[in-house]
């Protein structure tokens, strides 16, 4: 078992270093380098730079050096918590992310909760009750899931909410607490406008899922091992929910791994619709005004958050299934 | 040779018993008309090849064939001709009652021991539900019944298994095991299914030995499915040789072996190879092969494949099924030698 | 469960069979992928007659006409069969004194089939101008407006016909590219197995925890605002090929492993057959059908990816059209309100990626019932 641990860790700090070089890349891809960009920036609000005022900053930002070694300072910099300065807001990129990143998390945990919390429980029941009207109901709205993006649901959702009920269903907060501090009240508020954002982000995640789910299941239900508890004299739901839900529950549990990132990714796009104050409208402001460390920044961010949940959903998946406990494979 | 039962009673008569699966391409009998007696103390071996319906009659005694089959017809009366006289066809599969019966009256011994235990489980806790769903007791008393179960089944330091998982155990205690677990509710009848079919040779004897032995101290009505005419000959008091569905001949075993009445019966005979056989002869097959349950031949369902067959009659009249109790064979030859 | 049935001769054909009829009648007994393959054919079909289907062009802007509601085509009127819409009338507005055209219900436009239209290039070669339908005899700037217009006064109808195209091919092209590169890198780790594997499968780990839409945006944000359309085009499929190789490579991979144990692939090899005539003759056809459904799975990614990135604005730019440019005039929600056709684009969308999971659902099954 603590092998097994091992060497997620070890694929988790990997993954990590991939995605701080591929959100070095981002942040390097545009032409011209952070100086130009700064420049151009003054020359629009009207102030010049010098060519060997330039030529200072380059040096003093490493920007003469290679490649590597600009790669190497930048790290270096991350690690001890510096992600540099927003061109755009003219203020350190971690002041100007605040908030947005947890909020984003948060948002994207809840998804994750929900769907397993409806996924779960519909597939099985789908399964026991394979071809019954609820099955076929469930199976329909899975389709419906799947097949409607996240950000569209969300565009729709929002227009339905305007136009019918008048109101904005966007945003995290209410009005009042938007800027407040934090306060549990302030946290409340955010609990009762979660759930929307929530929905949308998990439905599709949720949809497929309960067709893993269902299909794991049916696939379980058929084998001896179900037979033998039923023939113990356990009650169907007792015998089902003890052996084979535990047995579809691994691929479940491993489609989490994926699932988070999965989730993460389109809390970006829906955050854009609704308007949410996470990281995802940041990004793509930071991306359109090419303000590169701000996006690099948040790719990278992202990806951590990213690679420690997924280890987190691991680490589940080794609780649930006593082969990796006994070191088994 | 077997010491004579001290009791015959018969613990559950089978009467007619027809169980049928709505497929899309129409309905398929996968029983039609099965009639057996299952008495205490001794053991109907069950016979025939794969797809004759021997697995559905089991799962059937037990209600546990799931949808879409169901029992169309028949009886299963559990201490038939006493007080507590039950019929498992007429009970709700999900009652109390029949749960009680399932591991409280009738116990199942699997085939594959790989997959007949649940990975996700140490053996002690599938074992101790087993014993703690028939009866009332503590959860240490479980514990001990639990460790003695293990060691009646002839597991050495049963303590120690208890926490073991059972892909930790070789096949041949994975298989104990799950004796262990059909025993737990101290059952009166208990049906094995093929349960030696995938254990080799030697395993194979012990656990025969093993069930034989258990039998014996607990007198319990044995009935042992399986498709191989050896462990027949070693165990069974009476056979039961099924075809596509039916009952086609049911004896005592000295009298299937010596003076088989059905051709199907005497065709599975000649198929087994013979140590004394000349070198080079051809092993005895079977023609053809068993027809899928959808497509049931008209008249006598084997008769495509008999080499005896009569001609018009078998292909057009279904043989008179054998009398409850009796024995004898669904066959035309058959009865007409029986006139003779 | 044996599908053999009870006539002799029936058994035979069966037993006859390619391994691609037999795939092609289990599918066909799925009548929900059978319906799906129809739409998707449709949809095809839409996305080569694009400019023969659309009425006006897509691309005239005309701000007076913004706005306009979609109208509807009435069939009769006191002459009897008729089919016409109203033409337009220009109305000052009292408070901004700004020209708008309404719909006029005093003037009739007759709507007719193969009318002469603005002029586009059919299957890219044949100039022509002839449309399936439109208005005789309008002014300019008149159409029939089947799902009115935008801000910019474009014809939405229109504008979705071409859409069809350019999303589609987009997916296509995309899903094509992806294709190549998971047979390659599938292919590759299944049948060399050894370090090779444990690389490729590391890296396409590493891609499927690592959140891709945030990646892909800063891939696309990154493309030069100088570049033309086409290089955009060309840019955005490959971006978009790299969101999906990954799955296709482990279906590939997969289905190599499994195939590489089989009996079949040892007997070849053990014939002499070379290792190429073993994967193109052997291994390749086994395996097809899989292919064609995990690709037509994939298909639906591609096209949510393009159409997200287009949402954005960081995928095509204008004057390309595609659903995800026309879904990005629906993103002002007070707009939406009072132009709710500017959503109609999620229909099309929503029905291709339905298409698309059915067709691939049922065509997975076909293949393989089993597995």
């Amino acid at each position: 078992m603590v092998m097994y641990f091992l060497r997620r860790l070890g694929l988790a700090l990997v993954t990590c270093v991939f995605i701080s070089v591929l959100s070095f890349v981002i942040i390097r891809l545009p032409p011209g380098d952070f100086v130009d960009a700064y420049i151009a920036n003054l020359a629009a609000s009207g102030s010049t730079v010098s060519v060997e005022q330039g030529e200072a900053m380059r040096r003093e930002y490493g920007l003469d050096r290679p490649l590597v070694v600009q790669y190497a300072r930048w790290m270096g910099r991350v690690l001890q918590g510096d992600f540099g300065v927003s061109m755009a807001w003219r203020r350190p990129v971690t002041e100007v992310i605040g908030d947005r990143l947890w909020l984003t998390m948060i948002v994207s945990v809840s998804a994750l909760f929900l769907t397993w919390m409806v996924a779960l429980p519909i597939g099985i029941y789908s399964a026991m009750r394979q071809y019954s009207f609820w099955d076929y109901l469930f199976t329909t709205l899975g389709f419906i899931g799947l097949a409607i993006p996240n950000f569209l649901l969300a565009l729709i959702l929002m227009y339905l909410g305007f136009r019918y009920l008048g109101l904005n269903v966007g945003g995290l907060f209410s009005a009042e607490y938007i800027q407040a501090p934090w306060s549990w009240a302030r946290v409340w508020d955010l609990m009762k406008h979660l759930p929307l954002p929530a929905a949308v982000l998990a439905l599709a995640g949720t949809a497929q899922l309960i067709r893993i789910m269902r299909a794991n299941l049916l696939d379980e239900l058929r084998k001896p091992y179900v037979v033998t508890a039923r023939a113990k004299g356990l009650t169907e739901r007792h015998a089902v929910l003890k052996y084979p839900v535990r047995a579809a529950l691994n691929p479940f549990a491993s489609s989490i791994a994926y699932l988070f990132p999965y989730l993460v990714s389109g809390s970006i796009v829906v955050s854009l619709v609704l308007g949410l104050p996470t990281v995802g409208p940041l990004l793509l402001q930071a991306l359109v005004a090419q303000d590169m460390f701000l996006a690099g920044a948040i790719v990278l961010l992202l990806g951590f958050m990213t690679v420690i949940g997924t280890l987190i959903s691991d680490l589940l998946l080794m609780w649930i299934d006593p082969r990796i406990r006994l070191g088994g494979r | 040779m077997r010491p004579i039962p001290m009791v015959e009673r018969v613990a559950l008569a089978v009467r007619d018993l027809a169980v049928q699966f709505a497929s899309e391409q129409g309905v398929v009998r996968a029983l039609d008309g099965v009639s057996f007696d299952l008495q205490a103390g001794r053991t109907l071996g069950v016979v025939g090849e794969s797809g004759c319906g021997k697995s559905v009659t089991a799962r059937s005694i037990l209600r546990l064939v799931d949808r879409p089959g169901r029992i169309t017809a028949g009886r299963m009366l559990l201490d038939p001709g006493t007080a507590g006289e039950v019929d498992l066809a007429t009970l709700d599969p999900e009652s109390k009652t029949m749960r009680g019966v399932r591991g409280g009256r009738i116990g199942l011994i699997f085939q594959e021991p790989m997959t007949a235990l649940s990975v996700h489980y140490t053996v002690g806790n599938q074992i101790i539900e087993a014993v703690r769903q028939h009866s009332d007791i503590s959860a240490a008393a479980a514990r001990n019944r639990a460790i003695e179960l293990l060691g009646e089944v002839g597991i050495p330091r049963p303590e120690t298994r208890l926490s073991a998982y059972p892909f930790e155990l070789s096949g041949g205690l994975r298989q104990r095991v799950g004796i262990a677990m059909a025993l737990a509710g101290d059952p009166q009848i208990v049906i094995a299914d093929e349960p030696t079919t995938a254990l080799d040779v030697t395993t194979q004897a012990q656990i025969l030995a093993l069930l034989q032995r258990l039998q014996r101290e607990k007198n319990i009505a044995l009935m042992l499915i399986t498709h191989d005419m050896g462990v027949i000959a070693e165990m069974a008091d009476d056979v039961a040789v099924m075809y596509l569905g039916r009952v086609v001949e049911y004896a005592p075993v000295e009298e299937v072996f010596a003076t088989p009445r059905h051709p199907y019966t005497r065709a599975l005979l000649r198929a087994v190879p013979s140590i004394l056989a000349t070198p080079r002869q051809r092993l005895s097959t079977i023609g053809g092969a068993v027809p899928h349950p959808g497509s049931r031949p008209s008249g006598c369902a084997f008769h495509p494949r008999c080499v005896e067959q009569l001609g018009a009659i078998c292909a057009e009249q279904s043989p008179r099924p054998i009398a409850p109790g009796q024995a004898g064979a669904a066959c035309f030859k058959a009865e007409q030698g029986a006139a003779a | 469960m044996s599908t053999a049935t009870a006539h002799p001769a029936a058994e035979d054909r069966y037993a006859q069979a390619t391994q691609l009829q037999l795939t092609w009648w289990r599918f066909r007994r799925h009548r929900l992928a059978v319906v799906s393959m129809v739409v998707i054919i449709l949809f095809y079909m839409v996305a080569i007659f694009a400019d023969f289907l659309a009425a006006s062009d897509p691309h005239a802007t005309d701000a007076r006409r913004s706005f306009i509601p979609p109208q509807g085509i009435h069939l009769f009127d006191e002459q009897g069969f008729n089919p016409h819409v109203y033409g337009l009338r220009g109305v000052r507005d009292p408070r901004t004194f700004q020209l708008s055209y309404t719909p006029d219900p005093a003037r009739k436009l007759p709507v007719r089939l193969f009318i002469r239209g603005y002029t586009y290039n059919l299957f890219g070669i044949i100039e022509t101008d002839i449309h399936l339908f439109g208005v005789v005899g309008g002014r300019p700037g008149e159409s029939v407006f089947l799902l009115g217009t935008d801000q910019l006064g474009r014809d939405l109808y229109s504008r979705m016909m071409v859409a069809t195209r350019v999303s589609l091919f987009i997916g296509l092209a995309g899903v094509t590219l992806s294709l190549f590169l998971g047979v390659l890198l599938g292919g590759i780790s299944g049948l060399y197995g050894g370090w090779v594997d444990m690389l490729i499968q590391r890296l396409i780990e590493l891609l499927r925890s690592v959140p891709t839409i945030p990646l892909w945006m800063g891939l696309a944000a990154a493309l030069p605002r100088t570049w033309s359309v086409l290089e955009v085009y060309f840019a955005i499929t490959i971006i978009i090929s790299l969101i999906g190789w990954t799955d296709l490579a482990r279906v590939v991979r997969g289905r190599f492993l499994a195939l590489r144990e089989e009996d079949f692939v040892v007997a070849a090899e053990l014939s002499g057959a070379s290792q190429g005539r073993i994967i193109f003759r052997h291994m390749l056809p086994s395996f097809a059908s899989h292919i064609i459904a995990a690709t037509s799975l994939a298909l639906p990614a591609m096209i949510i990816s393009e159409t997200s990135l287009s949402f954005l604005g960081l995928g095509l730019r204008p004057p390309a059209v595609s659903w995800g440019i026309l879904l990005q005039d629906a993103q002002n929600i007070q707009v939406l309100a009072g132009a709710p056709w500017l959503l109609s684009a999620a229909v099309p969308v929503i029905l291709i990626i339905l298409a698309f999971n059915f067709f691939g659902d049922g065509l997975r099954d076909a293949a393989d019932p089993y597995g």
